[in-house]
């Protein structure tokens, strides 16, 4: 059988991938206890129109997703208030806004849909050596910001009011998280794809909550489920030709699933 | 004469339709427990807000400690009627959560220390649920949950504890052992605030009272010669000679 890391891609693929497969639950966990999850798709959305930007203008794509994910959310942040209860509303107009500027833009690219679509699905052998050393880079500044702010994150993500009470500058660290939310989503859309990361924030945790016995524990339960999932998905995807992304998110799909039902019995 | 631990001066504070509290003035010392009751939307809780500094009023003075809340956040405990709005589904275990309130007493990066670890466990102790310590919060009962929240507001040793309604939703011999465990804490020295519409109970547990009612409020220094009836003269609007 042909030797997956026989290819310099696949080892670059590899890499980058086991180090989303870190910093995702990082940030999953807390967006998705806070209930924000479709903020990163709304990133990752927004992510899309920055990708399609940086085609356009010459320069790295993922360098465009970062800093348009970036202006999703705090467009989301400052749109939220103007809604009152419905800030949701604001996660889905940047979201829509996101969609509309990558169709609009890739208009304008050469092979536009061809590139596009590799980065909305995922591709492992377009990761670059700067992709990699971009995706080493931010993966591990997301890792070290969500641990060193640990016991705050635990803190608003628990109980905002009671960590405000306690000193904590919550605003500031929401925003830290929104910040973080778009960087992950924005490395990883060349690898997952940008239509799948938001599933790589919200399974691994989703997993883990159902096996877990505390904060700490369901932390690490949802990095060992996305390297399962990720290591797996790329075998799978390398052996019978299928996109990474999706292979990675429907085996994270089908694992979440079973474990919802063993659990129940 | 016992240490002042919190003045209220002339606090005024209005939403945009309402005016809820107008110049309202106490002083409370070491050891003292203030009750505080009245009707729904008659201020109670803005009070307790005002005081935590999560509203600002529109006028007037708190004074904690001789000085401004942010300099004296960890004395200040705070217990809020939790175990109704909490998240059940939520991954922590009680230790976790009690842990959390021990931010005030530590910098922004720094790790928890052996010493945090005993201050969780003396606070699940003096609530009776140290045998809990591991459990997910999700999985005990309310009474259970609200005692896990008092020790959470106790693990920083704070000095004054401020409670709304901390009972609220809680069954009947889960709301005697939170009372005994709050008034115990009192005998101790800690000085409470308490807000409940359980009359009686905290009629029985507070030395000093302020009775929100229809024309403002009533502030009583001392329960002693207080009944409920007197006290239900005043929720209906009944004027009473005033002991302030």
């Amino acid at each position: 059988m042909d030797n997956i890391f026989s290819h310099s891609f696949m080892i670059r693929a590899f890499l980058a991938a086991v180090m989303i497969a870190v910093s995702a639950p990082c940030i999953g966990l807390p967006i998705v206890l806070k209930r924000f999850s479709a903020i990163g798709d709304a990133a990752s959305h927004s992510a899309l129109g920055g990708i399609a930007f940086g085609l356009l203008i010459g320069i790295n794509p993922v360098i465009g997703a970062v800093l348009f994910s970036i202006a999703a959310v705090l467009s989301i942040e400052g749109l939220r208030k103007k809604f009152g209860t419905y800030s949701e509303i604001a996660t889905v107009v940047i979201m829509s806004a996101g969609i509309g500027l990558t169709a609009v833009l890739s208009g304008f690219i050469e092979n536009g849909s061809a590139s596009i679509n590799s980065f909305m699905f995922g591709s492992v052998v377009a990761v670059s050596d700067f992709d990699l050393i971009m995706t080493l880079v931010l993966s591990s500044l997301v890792v070290i910001v969500t641990m060193l702010l640990y016991k705050e994150i635990f803190a608003i993500t628990f109980d905002e009011e009671a960590a405000g009470l306690c000193g904590i500058p919550v605003k500031a660290i929401n925003f830290v998280l929104m910040l973080l939310t778009a960087v992950t989503v924005s490395v990883a859309s060349r690898i997952v794809g940008a239509l799948m990361i938001s599933s790589m924030l919200v399974i691994p945790t989703a997993a883990a909550m159902l096996v877990s016995k505390s904060y700490k524990q369901t932390l690490v339960w949802s990095i060992i489920f996305a390297e399962g999932f990720t290591i797996a998905g790329l075998f799978a995807s390398y052996y019978f030709d299928m996109r990474p992304g999706g292979t990675i998110v429907l085996i994270g799909t089908i694992v979440l699933i079973a474990a919802a039902f063993i659990r129940k019995r | 004469m016992n240490k002042e631990i919190i003045k209220v001066e002339n606090l005024t504070f209005e939403y945009p339709d309402q005016a809820v509290l107008k110049n309202v003035s106490f002083t409370l010392h070491k050891g003292d427990f203030l009750g505080i009751i009245g009707a729904n939307g008659a201020g109670k809780s803005t009070l307790i807000k005002l005081i935590l500094g999560l509203l600002k009023q529109d006028s007037g003075r708190i004074t904690l400690f001789g000085t401004e809340l942010s300099k004296v956040r960890s004395r200040v405990g705070y217990v809020s009627q939790k175990a109704n709005s909490f998240n059940s589904d939520f991954p922590a275990t009680v230790h976790e959560v009690v842990r959390a309130n021990l931010l005030p007493l530590k910098g922004l990066f720094s790790r928890y220390t052996k010493d945090d670890e005993k201050k969780v466990d003396d606070a699940l102790g003096l609530v009776g649920m140290t045998e809990y310590k591991n459990k997910l919060i999700g999985s005990l009962s309310g009474g259970q949950q609200q005692r896990v929240f008092i020790a959470r507001a106790l693990v920083s040793k704070p000095e004054l504890l401020l409670m709304d309604e901390p009972t609220v939703g809680i069954d009947a011999a889960s709301v005697r052992e939170i009372m005994e465990i709050i008034e115990k804490l009192n005998k101790d020295g800690m000085t409470i605030i308490m807000t409940n519409h359980d009359t009686p109970t905290l009629l029985r547990a507070a030395n000093k009272l302020l009775i929100f009612c229809e024309h403002g409020y009533e502030e009583f220094v001392s329960t002693a010669d207080l009944s409920l009836e007197r006290i239900s003269d005043i929720l209906a609007g009944k004027r009473v000679h005033h002991h302030g």
